[in-house]
């Protein structure tokens, strides 16, 4: 029974799929499987997790066939919690379904659970959670990266077979580096926005955590498709996610940009850096160094860019229709101020500051203004970049996984850990994160993921993930140990 | 009124901002019918609701309706043009931010009867804020309401030029803004329900002078008679302040029709920051072919341009033509019955005058009365064989049951008394028996024929043409 | 940089009450924070339009046909306070 179970967690999303449609495995055995181990989660990595297994008829011909899936809080979910990892939104259960959920749902991949966050996904160590800090699976007293980190470390420990994140700067690409899976960012408006709760509009993007390139591609494939009549900018994929096969890389070009690849990166996951591309070159590719001259500056566009929406994105929690009201507050000001003060942490509120004063009157020109005037030189950048390049590729996360309230008080540090992955965001494009080896901490002490970060023009996804595939078989990173 | 004593005359600067709800089927940014008095909180979904994770949509519609006003107005329609948010804080405003435009609307420039139109765009509408207790004034409850029926319905907001000088002016202008927008279908245009609403930002300064003087702004006058007020009181305010030595400040104002009075409407503690930028939820509008080739597909004529065709085809007065012109429903009766009479200024003085008295401001074309036969109506009475008088009671039953005016006039003998023996005969009686009157008459006293003339009315009911009567009175006596 | 008096500011335009060591740990904090977002003030950045949208498309316009609205219960669900089928709050002037 146990060993069956421990068999069940050992397969892939895309094998369980395989083996739920030739009728060898039953999609409520899995759901239970899966399950039992959520509701054990010692990592903190889920806020809510499904009290039962769906009705098995439900994913009954559906292409993924009942595999379930973990789904960070942030998405609405009718019915269920979806707090965004906030005091503000506890207990706040939505009358409605993100689209991009339902669309899961509706392809065979069942809510399994609500994962763990950073508030309104502003972080990169999942420790400005309102319900708790979540725990790396590769050693607890460290972080497991952020924002989606309860998605990465569960779907890590196998607590899930996948999951769902959203990548603002790197919120996807980063965790899941430090916990040593896939993890992969959509061109912006390839995934329906529609039912996320919005940190920054023009940046959020859905997409998903998996153990293997192959079961990335496979979710990917049930999330994109026809636009979103709901979602004003949302775009129909051109072409449908394909699970990818490539072995070689004969002939690609692969720039290494000089700005993302030296400085402020970490000497253990330089290294493992440096191994990756020398595999990707006895694969055939040929690597360049590149240059992406305003990719420095993503890191301050992005934070005047998410701020300032966010800003106004959460000017909703106001107290009026749902989530938290202060208690006492005789006057509406009172109202506002003191449920505000009560309902969002420490980081939210700094970026909040931050946003409505960028926005405020006299300095959005200053601001705003030049933030997105960079945003169009970074994308100009790529641009011309992949007029020669086909990937660009930089480590994900100059770090690897911290100790738990390392940064915690110092932003500037903590925001550093989005150097490499922003100007993507920026630019809109899509990048992967696919586990690259392991590197020691700069103090010392044993060796923890890190992540190879491959990005492609808008679109680009199945060569983003043919790549992918075809390093990953190379790479052959054995991630089983963490999974228990 | 003039200025301070040996001071330069002052003049009104007047610019109306206007805000008309749109007659769309659904909300602005969401697929919610619009509410007409529906229970509170009975018209909302998540995303009029503001709730976390919704996106707003564009209403195709309301953008139609957007480029139909912006030809009406004269504008310049902008290729393309963007949603923008406008944050601030407020209960009946669900997330935070008004999404509305910006620095590129929708449609710029244009011109309506002498007021240039300085911008057109589209926007949300706020929620309904109830106060509890105090009998709905804003101070002294402690406690409000929000119902969203109303939050996100479709608004154009219209900002003229600073180019009224008057508060008749201005009245005058927005019954006519009213009136275009009415023929365009695109809104009930309605000052009680609030489907129309006015601001006037109001200055003065001396006469001739080109610059610009401080402005306030003069909030919601909830009708065309308080706008004219409205603003009226505050020139005078402004005069009167500026002739005390004083100077005006900027403020928002709100004016008491009950008291006449004008009264600083938001405390000052707080200036505005609404921290506009570009709504990341939505994309731009760049108009198509296809858009505009709708917007002047679906085009009718409108109230100036009629009430000037009306004028030179059928030679109307402009008074005529003004009404006929800028009520949409009275042109239409009017130009189906014009066809079956060559008298097309009779017709329009019946239809703009008796007809009126009648509906009010009902549609001609919901009563039983058919356009050919009010065109007969008028005939009749050309031809003298109703009198006005009695044309009047006929009309009155075409409005109730409808029918054939002559079919009416047999039935109810109201045929006028004509030429013939029968009002030879009333006359003459009537002479006999008024003979001191009959005497002042022969004696030069003119007006004495009044007598004789209502004594033969009494007797026939008002069927006799006074003309005729005059005439054969003068006939008799000269012939005795 | 930022000072005392903007940081407080800027908390009224955000509507967040700062406790004093809240506003004393935000100016210090956003001080730092602006100081190396001042970084792109030394670009050159003349005749470069900004960015809103990556992806230049337009209208994508939804056709005016109602759907249904939430059953009154279910929009009031989740709200703080509700008075005769209505969202209760602190009146704005009392
Ligand atoms: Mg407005
Ligand atoms: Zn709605």
């Amino acid at each position: 029974m146990t060993e069956d179970r421990a068999a069940l967690i050992g397969l892939s999303a895309l094998e369980a799929t395989r083996r739920l449609a030739a009728g060898e495995l039953g999609a409520s055995d899995l759901f239970a499987a899966y399950r039992e181990r959520a509701a054990a989660d010692e990592l903190n990595a889920f806020t809510w997790v499904a009290g039962e297994a769906p009705a098995a008829a439900a994913s009954t011909g559906t292409p993924l066939g009942g595999v379930p899936l973990a789904v960070k809080d942030l998405f609405a979910t009718e019915g269920v919690p979806s707090q965004a990892g906030s005091r503000i939104l506890e207990g706040y259960r939505p009358p409605y379904t993100a689209t991009v959920v339902h669309r899961l749902a509706a392809a065979g991949a069942p809510l399994l659970g609500k994962t763990n966050q950073d508030e309104f996904a502003m972080g990169s160590s999942c420790e400005n959670s309102a319900f708790g800090p979540v725990l790396n699976p590769w050693d607890p007293a460290r972080v497991p990266g952020g924002s989606s980190g309860g998605s990465a470390a569960a779907v890590a420990a196998g607590l899930a077979p996948w999951a769902l994140g959203t990548d603002t700067g790197g919120s996807i690409r980063q965790p899941a580096a430090l916990c040593g899976i896939v993890g992969l960012k959509p061109t912006y408006g390839a995934v329906s926005r529609y039912g996320m709760i919005a940190f920054a509009s023009s940046l959020d993007q859905a997409g998903p955590f998996a153990r293997d390139v192959t079961d990335a591609a496979l979710l990917l494939r049930h999330m994109v498709g026809e636009r979103d009549a709901c979602d004003s900018t949302s775009l129909s994929f051109p072409e449908e996610i394909a699970l990818p096969d490539r072995t070689r890389l004969d002939g690609v070009r692969l720039g290494v940009p000089s700005e993302l690849s030296g400085e402020g990166i970490e000497p253990g996951v330089l290294a493992a850096f440096a191994a990756t591309l020398e595999h990707a070159r006895e694969l055939g590719a040929t690597v360049e160094t590149c240059t992406l001259p305003h990719a420095a500056h993503g890191l301050s566009a992005y934070y005047v860019l998410a701020p300032a929406e966010c800003s106004s994105n959460l000017a909703r929690f106001d107290g009026v229709r749902y989530g938290l009201r202060a208690d006492g507050a005789g006057d509406l000001l009172s109202m506002y101020t003191r449920t505000r003060h009560d309902g969002f942490g420490a980081e939210v509120k700094r970026r909040i500051m931050l946003g409505t004063y960028a926005l405020s009157s006299g300095y959005y020109d200053a601001y705003y203004g030049r933030a997105q005037r960079v945003r169009t030189k970074i994308a100009d950048d790529f641009r011309q970049a992949f007029a020669a390049f086909d990937f660009i590729v930089t480590p994900t996360s100059p770090a690897v996984a911290f100790p738990l309230g390392a940064k915690l008080d110092d932003p500037l540090a903590m925001y550093l850990n989005d150097f490499c992955t922003v100007p993507m965001s920026l630019a809109g494009i899509p990048a992967i994160s696919i586990p690259n080896g392991m590197a020691e901490p700069p103090e010392g002490g044993p060796t923890l993921p890190t992540g190879f970060q491959i990005a492609g023009p808008a679109f680009s996804e199945n060569r983003i993930l043919g790549a992918a595939h075809a390093l990953e078989r190379v790479l052959d990173f054995d991630s089983s140990r963490v999974r228990g | 009124m003039s200025g301070g004593v040996g001071g330069p005359e002052l003049e009104p600067v007047i610019g109306l901002e206007i805000h008309v709800q749109l007659l769309t089927a659904t909300k602005m940014f969401c697929s919610c019918g619009l509410s007409f008095g529906e229970p509170p909180n009975t018209r909302t979904c998540p995303v009029c609701l503001g709730l976390p994770g919704t996106l707003p949509t564009v209403n195709e519609r309301a953008i139609h309706f957007g480029l139909m006003i912006g030809l009406a107005l004269g504008c310049e329609l902008a290729p393309r043009s963007i949603f923008h948010r406008k944050n601030y804080f407020y209960p009946d405003l669900p997330k935070g931010y008004q999404i509305s435009q910006y620095d590129e609307p929708l449609c710029r420039g244009g011109e309506l009867s002498g007021v240039r139109i300085h911008r057109v765009h589209l926007e949300e509408d706020a929620a309904k804020l109830t106060h509890a207790g105090g009998g709905g004034r804003i101070h002294g409850s402690s406690q409000s309401v929000v119902d969203f029926n109303r939050g996100g319905t479709p608004l154009v907001e219209i900002v003229t030029e600073p180019d009224v000088r008057s508060p008749g002016q201005a009245r005058e202008w927005l019954q006519l803004l009213r009136a275009t927008l009415r023929r365009l279908g695109v809104s009930n245009v309605n000052m009680d329900e609030g489907s129309l609403r006015c601001d006037a930002n109001v200055s003065v300064r001396p006469a001739g002078s080109q610059a610009l003087g401080t402005k306030t702004e003069l909030k919601n006058m909830n009708s065309f008679r308080f706008l004219e007020r409205g603003v009226h009181a505050e020139i005078a305010r402004q005069r009167a302040l500026i002739a005390a030595g004083g100077t005006v400040e900027q403020e928002t104002l709100h004016y008491d029709p009950t008291t006449d009075r004008i009264t600083s409407l938001r405390s000052k503690e707080e200036a505005h920051d609404y921290r506009y930028f570009p709504e990341p939820d939505l994309i731009p509008i760049a108009i198509t072919p296809a858009m505009l080739d709708a917007a002047q597909a679906a085009m009718p004529e409108l109230p100036a341009a009629r009430a000037q065709r009306l004028r030179a085809s059928l030679d109307l007065s402009p008074e005529s033509a003004h009404q006929l012109g800028f009520r949409t429903d009275l042109g239409d009766f009017f130009e189906a019955a014009v066809v079956h009479t060559e008298h097309a200024q009779a017709l329009a003085n019946w239809v703009t005058g008796e007809l009126v008295r009648h509906l009010g401001d009902g549609d001609p074309a919901d009563s039983p009365l058919e356009p050919p036969a009010l065109a007969a109506l008028v005939d009749l009475v050309a031809a003298r064989e109703v009198t006005q008088k009695a044309a009047k009671e006929v009309l009155e039953e075409l409005v109730a049951t409808g029918g054939d005016p002559r079919a009416i006039v047999a039935d109810r003998g109201l045929g006028a008394l004509g030429e013939g023996d029968q009002l030879a005969g009333v006359v003459a009686g009537a002479i006999a028996a008024n003979p001191d009157a009959a005497a002042k008459i022969r004696a030069g006293n003119a007006k004495a024929i009044g007598a004789i003339i209502g004594a033969v009315m009494r007797e026939t009911k008002g069927r006799a043409d006074g003309g005729e009567v005059t005439r054969l009175v003068h006939e008799q006596l000269a012939a005795e | 940089m930022i000072d005392r008096e903007e940081v407080l500011h800027v908390a009224r335009l955000a509507r967040l009450e700062l406790s004093e060591s809240e506003v004393e740990r935000m100016t210090g904090e956003l001080s730092k924070v602006l100081e190396s977002i001042d970084k792109i003030n030394e670009l050159d950045l003349a005749g470069v339009p900004p960015t809103s949208h990556v992806v230049e498309v337009s209208n994508a316009l939804r056709p005016d046909e109602p759907r249904p609205s939430l059953p009154r219960e279910v929009a009031l669900a989740a709200a703080p306070q509700v008075v005769g089928g209505g969202f209760a709050v602190p009146s704005p002037q009392a």
